[in-house]
C-alpha cells in the first residue's frame, strides 16, 4: 500500500516538474534562425570554395600566375592562365576558373599560395539547377566584388 | 430581450455552432502549432499572413481542393459515414452547452446526459472508420481507441455521478447557477461537498484527454507504429472532418470541465458574469491540453490502462464514497458547529 502511494505521489510530482520545464521554455526567446530571411555568419575558419583576394589599393588580383595552386590541387579543379604585358615585370592573371564539382575543400591550394592570393570564401548557400553553375570564374567574381 | 421566432433562433444557433466549431478547429490548429513551436523554442507558423494567421485558411483550402480517394476494398458506406459519425455528435453536444445564462441552444434538464450519450457515438465513428478502411493499421488503431475509451469512460462517469450527487441536477445551466458568487463557490473548491473535489477535477480532465485521444493518450494515432491511426486511408476533407471532430471534442471536454468545476460563465470575483468568462476558462483549459501534449511522451497501452484501473477508478470511487458521506454528514456537522458557537 505504501508503495502504491509512493508511486502515485512520485509520479504526480514528476508530471508537474515536466510541465514546469516546458512552460519555462515557452516564455524564453526562440533560438531558431529564420533561414531564408536571415542567414548564419560563418566562423573565421569555415572553408567554402576558394576565392581570389584583391589588392587593397588597386583591387586587382594578387596572383602572379605561378601555377602552384594548380599543381597542388589533387582533383585538378583549378585552371588559370596569365600573360606578360608589354614592358611589365610580372605576369598578370587573365583567367582563373574553379571547377567546384570536383573540389573536396582540402585547402591544398590555399596552403601552397605564397602570395596570399586565394582564400576560403564564406559561401555556403550553394544551389543550382545544373552542374555548369558550379564552374566559377573567380576572376570575374573578384572584379564584381571590387566593383 | 428582443423576441425572436423559434425557427429563426434554432437556425441561428445551428449556423452559429457550426461556424464556432469550424473556426475553432482552424484556429486551434494554429494555436497548437504556435504553442508547440514556442515550447520547443521555435516560432511556429509565421509566413502566411501576419504571425501566420492565414495559415489555417491555406490549410483548409489545400484540404478542400484535394481529391477524396476511396481505396479499393474499403467498405463504401462505413468509410464515408465514419467521419460524419465523429463530427455530428460533437456538433450535437454543443446544443446543450450554455455559453452564458441566455446563450444556449436548448436548455434541457438532462443536458449532461445528452452530452455523454453523444460523446459515446464518437468512439463508434472511430471504430467504423478504422474497420471500414480495410487497413490493418487502421483496425489496430480503432481497437486501441475503443479499449482506451471504455477504460476511461468509467472513472469519468463515476466523477460525473459524484457531481450529480452534489448538484442534484443534470441541467448544465443550473449547475453553473449553483456556482454563483466568488471563486470559493466553484465546485473545484467546494471542499464541503467532498474534500477530494480538486482531485475529482483532475480525474475528469485526465479522462477527457483520454476520451478525445489527445497526447499523452493518443495511442490511436501513434505515428511510429500505426502511420496515422484510424484515418490512415482518408484524404482531403475526409481527414479534415475527422480533425474537426477531434478539436470539437476537445472544446466539449474543456467546456464540460469549465461548467462542472470552474463555474461556467461566472466571474471569479462575482463581477460581470458572461460568455467571455466562459470562453476565457475554456481556452485556458485548451491551452493546458496543448501544454500537456507538448510536454509528455505518449504512454504505452499498458501504462494507459494501468493509470485508469489502478489509480483513476479507485480514487474516483473513494471520492464517490466521500461525497456520499459528506452529503449525509455535512448538515449534521454544520448544526453541531453552529450549536457550539
Amino acid at each position: 500500500m505504501g508503495e502504491y502511494f509512493k508511486e502515485l505521489f512520485g509520479g504526480t510530482k514528476s508530471l508537474v516538474v515536466g510541465l514546469g520545464i516546458t512552460i519555462k521554455h515557452m516564455v524564453k526567446p526562440v533560438v531558431t534562425l529564420q533561414y531564408p530571411h536571415e542567414s548564419l555568419k560563418m566562423s573565421a575558419r569555415f572553408r567554402g570554395h576558394i576565392e581570389l583576394l584583391g589588392d587593397e589599393e588597386t583591387g586587382a588580383s594578387k596572383c602572379v600566375v605561378c601555377g602552384m595552386c594548380q599543381r597542388a590541387c589533387p582533383s585538378g579543379c583549378i585552371a588559370l592562365a596569365g600573360e606578360k604585358p608589354e614592358g611589365a615585370k610580372k605576369k598578370v592573371l587573365t583567367s582563373y576558373v574553379l571547377d567546384f564539382t570536383k573540389c573536396s575543400l582540402c585547402g591544398q591550394c590555399v596552403e601552397s599560395c605564397k602570395f596570399g592570393a586565394i582564400t576560403f570564401s564564406k559561401e555556403y548557400n550553394l544551389a543550382g539547377p545544373r552542374k555548369e553553375a558550379y564552374i566559377f570564374d573567380l576572376k570575374k567574381r573578384l572584379e564584381e566584388r571590387s566593383g | 430581450m428582443m423576441f425572436i421566432p423559434e425557427p429563426l433562433r434554432l437556425l441561428a444557433f445551428v449556423v452559429g455552432i457550426i461556424a464556432f466549431i469550424a473556426l475553432n478547429a482552424a484556429y486551434l490548429v494554429w494555436l497548437e502549432r504556435k504553442v508547440a513551436g514556442h515550447i520547443q523554442r521555435r516560432i511556429g507558423p509565421k509566413e502566411v499572413g501576419p504571425f501566420g494567421l492565414l495559415q489555417p485558411l491555406a490549410d483548409g483550402l489545400k484540404l478542400m481542393s484535394k481529391q477524396l480517394l476511396v481505396p479499393k476494398g474499403v467498405d463504401p458506406y462505413l468509410f464515408k459515414v465514419a467521419p460524419l459519425l465523429v463530427l455530428v455528435p460533437a456538433v450535437m453536444s454543443f446544443v446543450t452547452i450554455p455559453f452564458s445564462e441566455n446563450l444556449v441552444a436548448r436548455n434541457i434538464d438532462i443536458g449532461l446526459l445528452v452530452i455523454f450519450a453523444f460523446a459515446s457515438v464518437n468512439v463508434m465513428g472511430l471504430l467504423l472508420g478504422g474497420w471500414g478502411s480495410a487497413n490493418k493499421y487502421a483496425v489496430i488503431s480503432a481497437a486501441r481507441c475503443v479499449s482506451q475509451n471504455v477504460a476511461y469512460e468509467i472513472p469519468m462517469l463515476i466523477t460525473v455521478i459524484t457531481m450529480i450527487m452534489v448538484t442534484h441536477t443534470m441541467n448544465l445551466n443550473e449547475i453553473v447557477m449553483q456556482q454563483d458568487g466568488s471563486l470559493l463557490n466553484w465546485y473545484i473548491f467546494r471542499l464541503s461537498a467532498s474534500p477530494l473535489m480538486p482531485v475529482a477535477f483532475l480525474i475528469f480532465f485526465t479522462c477527457s484527454l483520454a476520451e478525445t485521444n489527445r497526447a499523452p493518450f493518443d495511442l490511436g494515432e501513434a505515428e511510429s507504429e500505426l502511420i496515422a491511426g484510424y484515418h490512415t486511408e482518408y484524404s482531403g476533407m475526409g481527414f479534415g472532418v475527422f480533425f474537426m471532430g477531434e478539436y470539437a471534442n476537445i472544446i466539449i471536454g474543456c467546456s464540460l470541465a469549465t461548467i462542472l468545476f470552474l463555474g461556467g460563465w461566472q466571474c471569479p470575483l462575482g463581477l460581470y458574469p458572461g460568455w467571455w468568462w466562459f470562453l476565457a476558462k475554456v481556452y485556458l483549459l485548451i491551452f493546458c491540453v496543448m501544454w500537456i501534449r507538448w510536454t509528455y511522451p505518449r504512454t504505452t497501452l499498458w501504462g494507459l490502462l494501468n493509470l485508469s484501473w489502478k489509480y483513476l477508478i479507485p480514487i474516483s470511487l473513494v471520492n464517490l464514497l466521500l461525497t456520499g458521506a459528506m452529503i449525509k454528514l455535512w448538515p449534521l456537522l454544520k448544526t453541531f458547529l453552529m450549536g457550539a458557537s
